[in-house]
């Protein structure tokens, strides 16, 4: 039985560039490698299954493999809940926020990384700082200043607190990458008559691209899934992200589940798939030395 | 390249700003707040009352006290857990096999999640009627009917488990990077020697790895110190404030009773006590003592 059952194909996709096939047919690879990672899949996907199933089953109905499907539970909550709005909100605040953390992450790490200026141990060491303030503990003083500036309410206002809170790490990650581009490819543009500005767009930015795209999806996401901050500082419904939104759902639809889980699958989609395309850039660049600073 | 230019001055300035605006300037207010009785709902009765709300806190507070050990216990057994979890699943997705990338994209996956997200789809899968319980009860396992959620028994176990969801993929993520920067000619130098599969692991994977998992346990016992998001959705702090962190009751004093000058109290106990453990553990761990 065991012969069957240590075949290193596993019924997955190959993916483009087909990793070495196991020469060893070690029969201790199955309990090392394919029975823990089928068991810890199990574990992730079954909830995500649970939810999709959830969103797509009439009301009423309890088979685990629906079918016909249905769409009614999301055109309760997408029209009916208004989570139509919630998304547009949570979308405007996490583009707002991915190009303001990127534009500013890439200018504080080229400096860090390219500039030796006073004071720049310091700065590292209050980034570094950062990392151990808590964000739900400063809800207090940052309501204060959020009304007395004006900005609960408003959906700049998110953008701003979720922008101050991720750019510090943001910033650390960018400078690991910039470093990881030789300057001296820069060095050569200069000689050739280049600005350090014209150098930097000319010949630096283009190597960054998967960097920009690591840090922007990532600050993308976290300004998408906050939720303590909007809870806080947006209290207007028209101004309800969907996390917001989904936390008064887990209240009121508390026997509605079909409408609780088409709403987790509207504020899930966009992360998930994100994520799944800037992974393994964020494998590659915290691996080539990003996380060494 | 050291330079007087005022050009490094210029692009970290926004950065700069921010972090007084937002991170430094709150922290003061914090500790200003922290002195004083400011209820919002009652602002004819704000004013200075110097370290009133600590004796309260200290000497009065129940809850302050059993927050605190709630604090404790779920940021240890959360980060232990993840650790575990995140290093053995680092470990296996590091292997070579058909489908890895799509292997290690599904594992990561809930990563992405928000916390209030994990609660709406651990509340389909816990809840007594339709959940998994439910299903397995209907095919011959358990019982049904069991509510996870509201059975004190349970509670905790079940908080954790869904935390861990979500929480094990940013071990995972961070260990596996670290892990493709060590050199495959220490492992082929240590089978040279005879050194098996558990040998090589204990003593070539691990310490490369140790600055990695130090610093990645600390962020992370942070980050879980200071979840609220997914305690608040899911358990709310309770049955009967069993499940209530600090931060929670933080959240909960300024949330609903708008009692800024007590949970700024609250607020400043919680620095100096992040402050202290993550003093002591860099030093216990020696961190960045080999570089």
């Amino acid at each position: 039985m065991t012969q069957t059952l240590i075949r290193p194909e596993t019924p997955v996709v190959p993916p483009p560039s087909r990793p070495r096939r196991s020469k060893h047919r070690d029969p201790s690879r199955f309990f090392r490698l394919h029975l823990p990672l089928v068991l810890y899949l199990l574990f992730t996907l079954i909830p995500f299954y649970w939810m999709l199933v959830f969103a797509v089953r009439p009301a009423g109905e309890t088979s685990l493999v629906p079918w016909p499907i249905t769409f009614e539970h999301f055109d309760t909550v997408w029209n009916g809940v208004g989570f139509g709005l919630f998304f547009q909100n949570s979308l405007i605040i996490g583009v707002g926020t991915l190009v303001t953390v990127t534009v500013f992450a890439l200018m504080g790490g080229y400096a860090l990384a390219r500039f030796k200026f006073r004071g720049q141990r310091v700065f590292l060491l209050a980034l570094l700082c950062t990392q151990f303030i808590p964000g739900a503990m400063m809800l207090i003083p940052l309501f204060v200043i959020f009304k007395s500036a004006g900005l609960l309410n408003s959906l700049t206002g998110l953008i701003i607190a979720d922008t101050a809170f991720q750019l510090p790490l943001a910033l650390i990650l960018m400078s690991g990458f910039v470093r990881n581009v030789p300057v001296e490819l820069e060095e050569a543009a200069m000689v050739d008559g280049c600005t350090r500005l014209r150098a930097f767009f000319a010949v630096t930015l283009p190597q960054l691209r998967p960097a920009l795209v690591a840090v922007g999806s990532f600050a993308f996401i976290g300004a998408w899934n906050n939720f303590l901050f909007a809870l806080m500082f947006a209290s207007k419904q028209d101004k309800f992200t969907l996390p917001v939104g989904l936390s008064y759902a887990l209240g009121e639809f508390n026997t509605d589940f079909g409408a609780l889980a088409a709403g987790g699958v509207v504020a899930a989609v966009p992360v998930v798939l994100v994520f799944a395309v800037v992974q393994r850039f964020l494998v590659q660049g915290l691996s080539a030395g990003a996380v060494k600073g | 390249m050291r330079t007087r230019t005022w050009a490094p001055y210029a692009l970290i300035a926004p950065t700069l700003v921010l972090m007084a605006v937002f991170l430094v300037y709150p922290i003061a207010s914090v500790a200003w707040f922290s002195l004083r009785q400011h209820t919002v709902t009652q602002p004819w009765k704000n004013g200075f009352i110097g370290f009133e709300n600590f004796r309260r806190m200290l000497f009065e507070d129940q809850l302050f006290w059993q927050s605190l050990v709630f604090s404790a216990k779920w940021v240890v057994v959360e980060v232990g857990l993840q650790l575990v979890l995140g290093l053995v699943l680092a470990l296996i997705v590091n292997e070579t096999f058909v489908g890895r990338a799509l292997a290690r994209a599904l594992v990561f996956s809930p990563w992405a999640v928000s916390g209030v997200l994990t609660t709406g789809i651990w509340i389909l899968l816990y809840n007594p009627s339709t959940g998994v319980f439910q299903q397995l009860a209907q095919w011959g396992i358990g019982d049904p009917g069991t509510s996870v959620l509201g059975d004190p028994a349970t509670v905790f176990p079940a908080t954790v488990v869904t935390e861990l969801w979500r929480g094990v993929p940013f071990f995972a993520i961070l260990l596996l990077a670290d892990l493709q920067t060590i050199p495959k000619d220490l492992y082929e130098a240590a089978s040279v020697d005879g050194a098996g599969r558990w040998r090589r692991f204990v003593s070539v994977t691990l310490p490369h790895l140790r600055d990695a998992i130090v610093l990645s346990t600390l962020l992370r016992a942070v980050w879980e110190f200071n979840n609220v998001d997914l305690i608040y959705t899911l358990t709310g702090g309770g049955p009967a404030n069993q499940t209530t962190t600090l931060p929670l009751y933080v959240a909960r004093k300024a949330v609903d009773s708008h009692d800024f000058g007590y949970g700024s109290a609250l607020t400043m106990a919680g620095f100096v006590i992040l402050l202290f453990f993550s003093i002591l553990y860099l030093r216990l761990s020696k961190f960045g003592s080999r570089a």
